[in-house]
């Protein structure tokens, strides 16, 4: 059991990196702590696989520092690390029985016969396994692959935390959901750090309490499940959590409003001043689709927007819209009217973020 | 296997391999048969003889030790080669241009014509003139291969060894680049040893390889005739004189053909025997996969 | 400014190196850091590679032996023993390629390898996919019929082959050995090209017929593309087996087609070895070995399991 840090870590595969691009890791200091159960979440090679590896020490950084409770273990390999790690692509020993597959790590280390029986009996019974102990590895089912090869990072009770790198992807989709759940019931039982590498959202969020966003080789966002939907802070975060992602546009200040594409957005005082603060070209505003409001009368404060294409969802529909050369998607529930020509949105202020140079500016609202 | 097509037009795929392959093997074949019945004193006048000549040579004992002599070489090479060309398999390195040169050198000897083998052997093994002879002898050990049996067996075991290792450390090499880096990661995680990883891991991978490789090493050195005919003659006396080298020696001293012949068809048997066992395996153990896999 | 991203780009000023043997070093990042954890580096990689020198060492002595040799004079070979040529000379590469007897030998042998590389991967081609694809009366016996072929002891053919091809009018030419090797490396061509065919999915060809390719337009513009190494690979064995082989070779030819090997008895005469003839001799016949083993090199890491891993 351990807490894991990464200090100013960065990892290049290149020999002499230059640019930012160069690094697949860039530097990061991030902390996971003891017992928590994470994803890790981001699309392919933005370095998520990278940072996995790093922390069982299947690679060494080029710079910055791994510690495991204070300690810093740059230079201890995997198997001095006390970590379980569980690959994309089951990795099970053929020659062997399902039971020698799950005793092989804790054999490897000399524990007595009996202790193993004791721990390979458990594992196989929490992973439903205990019918195919017998059974010849290789002719198994590739989830019950998949479940030997987490067994196999189960069964010691002594890790410090068990990494898995997207294990679900060649798993059935009815049975990932059942894995899943397993996972989640093992992580309460035996109270182990576990980091979940995965480019699913919902995976991610059906897994973790916490969900590290990884864009480009750095962690781009921190928080609960609920932060990353309600709070992105980063324009890749909105865009990559939820369904449709998150509306963002181009605002500038012009006369002492917030000017979208010659559309005047009635915003709060405290966004505008944001706005009007921002030393960049690369302001934009942010709103969930599900956070538009959407009347089909005009309302106070309400922007006239064209309705363009319905997409009824069963229980909720999106609309796209559009306002100027602006696309926007907003969400309403199935027992709301869906306006059909031009409808009257509006952007309630606590659901509006600002963002300079793609990352999120907390703004005061008074 | 099973999702093949039956089509029996597939015979006119095989038709050109198949005729050229009969041209060479089965009329050649067919006369020896002919000729390990019959007493043919010359063109005109033959006797059939049956199973004569077969007896003959089966009770024959240059031809019994030449067999035994055979089979102790033939297992001393597999006993040495293989489990050294997997050890040198998992030395050579796995990538930048080392990887390229060492798999040059490697495979280097198996491609000089067995002749030249021999030849390179007798000069490296020569008292006056060889690098090996001479260092021998100048450490004190009165090396010759022409007077000691036991000298020209084992350089005769260790140019075989030098000459075909390489065909083992090349297929177990191919092998092992065909196991995923994930098994080695996992094997690192789960703390396995070196000895466990080469146990459970890389050694079940090799099977495959290791059969085909020790079937064209046994049935090559059942057949070994010239190498050592140029670097020993078969002797000092016999010591040396395998299988191949005795049937020659038979066929050309001996006015008769037909008990070289007969000769001949045992040596074949005994190969096909083997070759047969190993075959049976081979097929098994990819039934094994099929049914196992996926 | 959100604390929690931009904290993932604040850089930490650590100063902590860790190597192998190096004594304990304090980590000065954090208070709470306790000392680096010290690990042996594993030997194992330094006892490799000394190992792989003394295996490549053995391997390259008696061929360095035989190239030493090749560049020194007989009288140089017979006198006192020297380690690299004290007296240097080409003499004995300018006799080989000032002899049309000599020289031709390597021609001889390279012209029947060649020719038996053509026909038998020709033949083998098509042979071993039918193995691969198709089931058809006979097949599983004639697949170890003809791997007992390969089995087969030269010296077991040696004078039916003599009287055969004597019969057809074959004797001394390079056909005839050509076709004489057909009777082991067809056979090896087909098992190791059937090995190669089996591991690409057949839906590849299914999908071609789909396509309305032609069997011998499929065959020739998707198939044999797919198979490259395998065939690179196949040609390597072909060559190695008619290259190396001298049994056969020297029964079926006198002068007009004698191989390089047969050649290099003539080193051997009544006033004793032309050691230095016969070491240049032998340094020549391994270069076209080395010339088709860089050209597979890349190959032969993948391929050499024969499609059977």
């Amino acid at each position: 059991m351990a807490e894991i840090a990464l200090k100013s870590l960065a990892h290049s595969y290149l020999a002499n990196p230059g640019s930012p691009e160069d690094y697949a890791i860039r530097e990061m200091t991030h902390v996971w702590q003891q017992g928590g159960a994470y994803a890790l979440l981001g699309p392919s090679g933005c370095g998520k696989s990278t940072l996995l590896n790093i922390i069982s020490g299947l690679l060494e950084p080029s710079s910055g520092e791994v510690l495991f409770d204070g300690q810093v273990v740059n230079a201890l390999p995997p198997e001095e690390r006390n970590i379980a790690q569980v690959f994309q692509f089951p990795v099970i020993y053929d020659t062997m029985t399902v039971y020698d597959n799950l005793a092989f790590p804790l054999r490897n280390v000399g524990t007595p016969a009996d202790k193993v029986h004791e721990r390979v009996l458990e594992v196989a019974d929490v992973l439903d396994l205990t019918p195919q102990l017998k059974r010849k590895a290789k002719n198994l089912s590739a989830d019950e692959k998949q479940k030997v090869s987490m067994g196999r990072g189960l069964v010691r009770d002594d890790v410090s935390a068990i990494l898995f790198d997207e294990p679900l992807t060649v798993i059935d989709p009815q049975l990932k959901w059942k894995l899943r759940r397993k996972l989640k019931e093992i992580h309460q039982r035996f109270n182990i750090t576990m980091v979940y590498v995965t480019h699913d959202q919902l995976e991610a969020s059906t897994f973790a309490d916490k969900i590290a966003v990884m864009y480009e080789g750095q962690v781009v966002q921190f928080g609960t499940p609920r932060e990353l939907f309600e709070r992105p802070a980063h324009t890749f975060v909105g865009y990559f959590i939820g369904s449709p992602g998150m509306n963002l546009f181009d605002v500038r200040v012009r006369d002492g409003e917030v000017i979208a594409d010659d559309t005047v957005i009635p915003v709060g005082r405290g966004i505008h001043d944001a706005v009007a603060r921002a030393r960049s070209n690369n302001v934009r505003l942010g709103i969930r689709p599900e956070f538009v409001e959407v009347h089909g009368t005009p309302v106070e404060a309400g922007i006239e927007a064209v309705v363009e294409d319905v997409q009824d969802l069963g229980t909720y529909s999106i609309l796209s819209l559009r306002l100027g050369d602006i696309a926007l998607k907003a969400r309403i529930d199935e027992d709301s009217p869906v306006p059909s020509k031009s409808a009257y949105i509006r952007f309630p202020d606590e659901w509006v973020g600002l963002y300079v140079d793609e990352f999120r500016v907390e703004i005061d609202h008074e | 296997m099973n999702n093949k097509v039956r089509n029996n037009k597939a015979w006119w795929l095989i038709l050109p391999m198949l005729l050229l392959v009969a041209f060479s093997a089965i009329i050649p074949l067919m006369t020896v048969v002919n000729y390990s019945v019959q007493d043919v004193f010359d063109a005109q006048t033959r006797y059939f003889t049956g199973t004569e000549w077969f007896v003959q040579m089966l009770n024959d004992p240059t031809l019994q030790s030449a067999l035994g002599r055979q089979f102790a070489f033939s297992l001393t090479i597999l006993a040495i080669e293989v489990p050294l060309g997997i050890g040198i398999a998992l030395l050579m390195p796995k990538k930048g241009w080392q990887a390229s040169a060492i798999l040059i050198l490697v495979t280097l000897p198996l491609l000089i014509p067995w002749n030249v083998v021999g030849s390179i052997w007798q000069i490296f093994t020569r008292g006056d003139i060889g690098l090996m002879g001479w260092s021998l002898r100048e450490l004190g050990y009165s090396y010759n291969i022409t007077r000691s049996p036991l000298d020209a067996w084992i350089t005769i075991v260790i140019m075989d060894v030098w000459h075909w290792t390489p065909l083992i450390a090349l297929l177990c090499y191919s092998g092992l680049r065909a196991i995923p880096e994930a098994y080695y990661q996992a094997a690192r995680i789960d703390r396995a040893s070196r000895w466990a990883i080469f146990r459970y891991i890389q050694l079940p991978k090799l099977t495959n390889v290791l059969v085909i490789g020790i079937l064209l090493r046994f049935m090559h050195s059942f057949m070994i005739y010239a190498e050592p005919f140029v670097l020993t003659g078969g002797g000092p006396g016999s010591s040396t004189t395998f299988l191949s080298q005795a049937l020659a020696i038979m066929a050309t001293a001996q006015f008769d053909v037909g008990p070289s012949a007969a000769f001949s068809l045992i040596y074949f048997l005994i190969i096909l025997l083997v070759s047969w066992v190993f075959y049976t395996a081979i097929m098994n153990m990819q039934k094994d996969k099929k049914d196992g896999g996926a | 400014m959100n604390d929690s991203t931009r904290s993932a780009t604040q850089a930490v000023p650590g100063q902590v190196t860790v190597e192998g043997q190096a004594k304990p070093v304090q980590a000065t990042i954090q208070s709470q850091a306790k000392p680096v954890i010290k690990v042996a580096k594993r030997p194992s990689h330094t006892r490799s590679r000394v190992l792989m020198m003394v295996y490549i060492v053995f391997v390259m002595l008696p061929i360095y032996w035989l190239l030493n040799m090749s560049f020194q004079t007989n009288s140089e070979i017979l006198g006192e023993l020297t380690f690299w040529p004290q007296d240097f000379t080409l003499e004995n590469y300018a006799n080989i390629f000032s002899d049309a007897n000599w020289y031709m030998g390597y021609v001889n042998s390279i012209t029947y390898v060649l020719m038996n590389m053509l026909i038998s991967i020709m033949v083998a081609l098509p042979a071993a996919y039918a193995f691969s694809r198709y089931q058809f009366i006979g097949d599983k016996h004639l697949f170890f019929w003809l791997l007992t072929n390969l089995m087969a002891p030269p010296a077991v053919f040696l004078l039916p082959y003599f009287q055969l091809y004597y019969t057809v009018g074959l004797f001394d030419t390079h056909i005839a050995v050509a076709l004489a090797h057909c009777l082991f490396n067809i056979p090896l061509a087909v098992w190791i090209l059937e090995g190669f065919m089996s591991s690409v999915p057949k839906e590849i060809d299914e999908t071609a017929f789909i396509d309305g390719y032609s069997f011998p337009k499929f065959f020739v513009k998707i198939f044999i593309p797919m198979i490259r190494s395998g065939i690179g690979v196949t040609l390597f064995f072909l060559f190695m087996f008619s290259w190396v082989e001298l049994l056969l070779a020297r029964t079926l030819t006198s002068t007009n087609a004698q191989p390089i090997a047969s050649v290099m008895t003539r080193t051997s005469t009544a006033s004793g070895i032309d050691w230095g003839t016969l070491a240049a001799a032998g340094v020549l016949t391994i270069l076209p070995g080395i010339v088709v083993v860089y050209f597979v090199r890349n190959h032969i890491a993948k391929g050499f399991a024969l499609g059977r891993t």
